[in-house]
């Protein structure tokens, strides 16, 4: 703040000024840095209007509008009542586009939440503590690595396949299976996170501040979590920032493959299941829920691209 | 390097048990198995009884999983009902290359039914992963000759575009084009679905024509990633001291690059290659079910729907094996090409 203070007082005029300006803060940087790549931020505001189109657009219209059907209208192409065509039951896709981003985005987001949850703990447990811990963690994280996440996802699917009952928030039923994915897309994609976790952990806890943190008889909690977990934000933010792209894709796949969220509830994935039965007559079935999620997937890998610049420039992708 | 190598091996083996635990536990709760195998009539209780006890489900889960490992050929099972185990089991086990038999193709040997599809899925995935390679590298090279050129910012877009596409998204584009369309216009079009036509019967030219689109839809996701990565460690190769002096020797363009900068940066693709060569044994599942190649993928999909556990495990664990496999030829293959790696 001195610095300030100083330098508009300084009677040589701007030139001064302008050498002396205040250093700009880290996040005042980081900021700068994201702004310079212009694709990311082409990413979020794509992102962000997407977001406002399915939630927003829930204000417009209804959701059992959405699930409403009318085998009368079956498979009619894009007109003005129905800019994006109807379904084989007669249901408005525009409206199903609505809720079913709804439910896709927040797929992404929470299944994100728990591997974030999963990939932190077991990853900082394994690295801080090391040794037999260390061992027995990695171990499993490569045995859930060892099979493909598809595999593992469509086999999960099965296993809890109806086993979770319908539940009431806000006011709307969700099927029981959107917690079902949400919870195996979770389950599954922590491996790389937990691994990512670790490495920085073990590098970070060689530091001389965690020697003196642990001297002055901080607690071990207060370590992981105080301590060495903030400093390892910027690629565990990143990381998760691509795993919603990710999540979101898992769940289009097991969706489109019958084994996901079950109708009547949509999300873009299921819209697009036995979409190509129609391939030839109804291009409206899988071109418009399709295009959402390249759109969503497409910004987010953006976003996360800019950020990775952004937040940790060391780890620059080629 | 020996001593690595079977350590490797060694370490190999709790992961794979850890694995197949894992999977075994995951696979009895999935349903009844039983519900389809009397065809359109209901199953009798008194079949189903019978049934259970001869597919050894009636045993818990640690016995079904025992005989799975290692077969009950050294103990005698309960067929008749009884109460008393008086029939010498048959089964050999997993790790005597018995997988068991085949709950959906009834009677047939797992192995059996997996072995079938194998040389269908090897023959897409394989394909797709040459044309993968050739493609990557070429893609690769060029825009990272061109380095923020026009050229090189559309192949940035493009692979951005590759990479965030789901497969059955462009797979359904590409049908809808050059099958759909192509047939509106009366030109020659790429049939949608299957290996061959069945009126033509299964000639090469028939299956390399059914193999068009779906190799395409599986090579374009993969390129994306592929040729960034290449992208990436070509422009670091080609900054390196020794490539300089290359040039400065007066080495031909071509030479420098293809022979000084691209074996060198060949090595990390190396790891990228070895470590997805496994995955295409599974098959592209959701590209088989799309295009109805009759691949493992689609074996594993079917298969699942109707709870044929050894079937299911089988192919999960050949997969898992050969992901073990691969990673450990990977990294000797990486030893050998670099030799300032050395394994302890």
């Amino acid at each position: 703040m001195a610095t300030t203070a100083e330098s508009t007082l300084s009677p040589h005029g701007a030139f001064t000024d302008d050498l002396e300006a205040p250093p700009l803060t880290l996040r005042q940087l980081t900021w700068r840095r994201f702004l310079r790549h212009k694709m990311a931020v082409f990413g979020g505001i794509t992102l962000i209007l997407l977001f406002i189109y399915a939630f927003g657009g829930a204000f417009i219209v209804s959701e059992a509008y959405s699930n409403f059907t009318e085998t009368g209208i079956r498979l009619s192409s894009p007109s003005l009542e129905h800019p994006f065509g109807t379904d084989t039951v007669g249901r408005d896709i525009l409206a199903r586009t609505i809720y079913g981003g709804q439910i896709s985005l927040l797929i992404g987001l929470i299944a994100v939440l728990i591997e974030t949850i999963v990939g932190i703990m077991i990853g900082a447990l394994a690295g801080y503590y090391g040794g037999t811990l260390d061992s027995i963690l990695m171990r499993f994280t490569e045995a859930v690595l060892n099979i493909p996440q598809i595999f593992l996802l469509l086999v999960m699917a099965k296993f809890f396949a109806g086993k979770i009952p319908n539940i009431t928030a806000f006011g709307r039923d969700f099927s029981g299976s959107v917690i079902v994915i949400i919870v195996i897309i979770g389950l599954t994609s922590w491996p790389y996170l937990a691994r990512i976790v670790r490495a920085e952990f073990l590098s970070i806890k060689e530091n001389e501040f965690v020697l003196a943190a642990r001297a002055i008889g901080t607690s071990k909690s207060q370590i992981i979590f105080g301590h060495i977990l903030p400093n390892t934000l910027a690629p565990i933010i990143v990381s998760a920032t691509l795993g919603v792209a990710n999540a979101i894709l898992s769940e289009a796949y097991i969706s489109f493959l019958g084994l996901g969220v079950q109708p009547p509830t949509a999300t873009w994935g299921n819209m697009l299941e036995g979409a190509y039965n129609y391939i030839d007559t109804a291009y409206w079935l899988w071109l418009f829920p399709g295009l959402l999620i390249v759109l969503t997937v497409l910004s987010i890998n953006f976003l996360g691209d800019g950020l990775r610049d952004a937040l940790d420039p060391r780890s620059r992708a080629a | 390097m020996t001593r690595y190598i079977i350590r490797r091996i060694l370490q190999a083996i709790p992961l794979l048990f850890l694995i197949s635990v894992v999977l075994f536990v995951l696979m009895q709760n999935m349903g009844d198995p039983l519900a389809t195998m009397g065809g359109r009539t209901m199953t009798r209780k008194a079949d189903r009884e019978r049934l259970t006890r001869q597919l050894g489900l009636d045993q818990p889960i640690y016995m079904q999983y025992i005989y799975w490992l290692v077969g009950n050929d050294w103990t005698k099972v309960d067929l008749n009902g009884d109460g008393i185990a008086n029939t010498p089991g048959r089964r050999l086990g997993i790790l005597r290359g018995d997988f068991g038999t085949s709950l959906v193709n009834r009677g047939q040997p797992a192995l059996q039914v997996i072995w079938d599809r194998l040389p269908n899925t090897l023959l897409l995935m394989i394909s797709a992963e040459f044309i993968i390679i050739v493609f990557s590298i070429l893609i690769g090279i060029y825009s990272a000759l061109r380095q923020y050129s026009l050229t090189d910012h559309v192949i940035t877009a493009v692979s951005f575009i590759g990479y965030s596409m789901p497969i059955f998204f462009i797979a359904l584009v590409t049908m809808y084009i050059f099958s759909v369309n192509f047939k509106r216009w009366g030109l020659p079009y790429l049939p949608t679905v299957g290996m061959f036509d069945p009126q033509v019967g299964k000639t090469p030219l028939q299956v390399l024509w059914h193999m068009i689109l779906p190799v395409f839809s599986i090579a374009f996701i993969s390129l994306a990633g592929y040729s960034r990565y290449i992208r990436g460690t070509m422009l670091e190769v080609m900054g390196q001291d020794y490539i300089r002096t290359a040039k400065s020797k007066g080495i031909p363009h071509r030479d420098v690059i293809f022979i000084h900068a691209l074996k060198n940066a060949s090595l990390p693709i190396v790891t990228i290659v070895g470590l997805d060569l496994p995955l295409l044994l599974g098959g592209a599942v959701v590209t088989e079910r799309i295009f109805a190649w009759p691949g493992m993928g689609r074996l594993f999909l079917d298969h699942l729907s109707r709870v044929d556990t050894p079937v299911i495990m089988g192919i999960l664990m050949l997969i898992s094996v050969a992901v073990v496999v691969f990673q450990l030829i990977t990294d000797i293959t990486y030893a050998w090409l670099d030799p300032r790696i050395r394994y302890e």
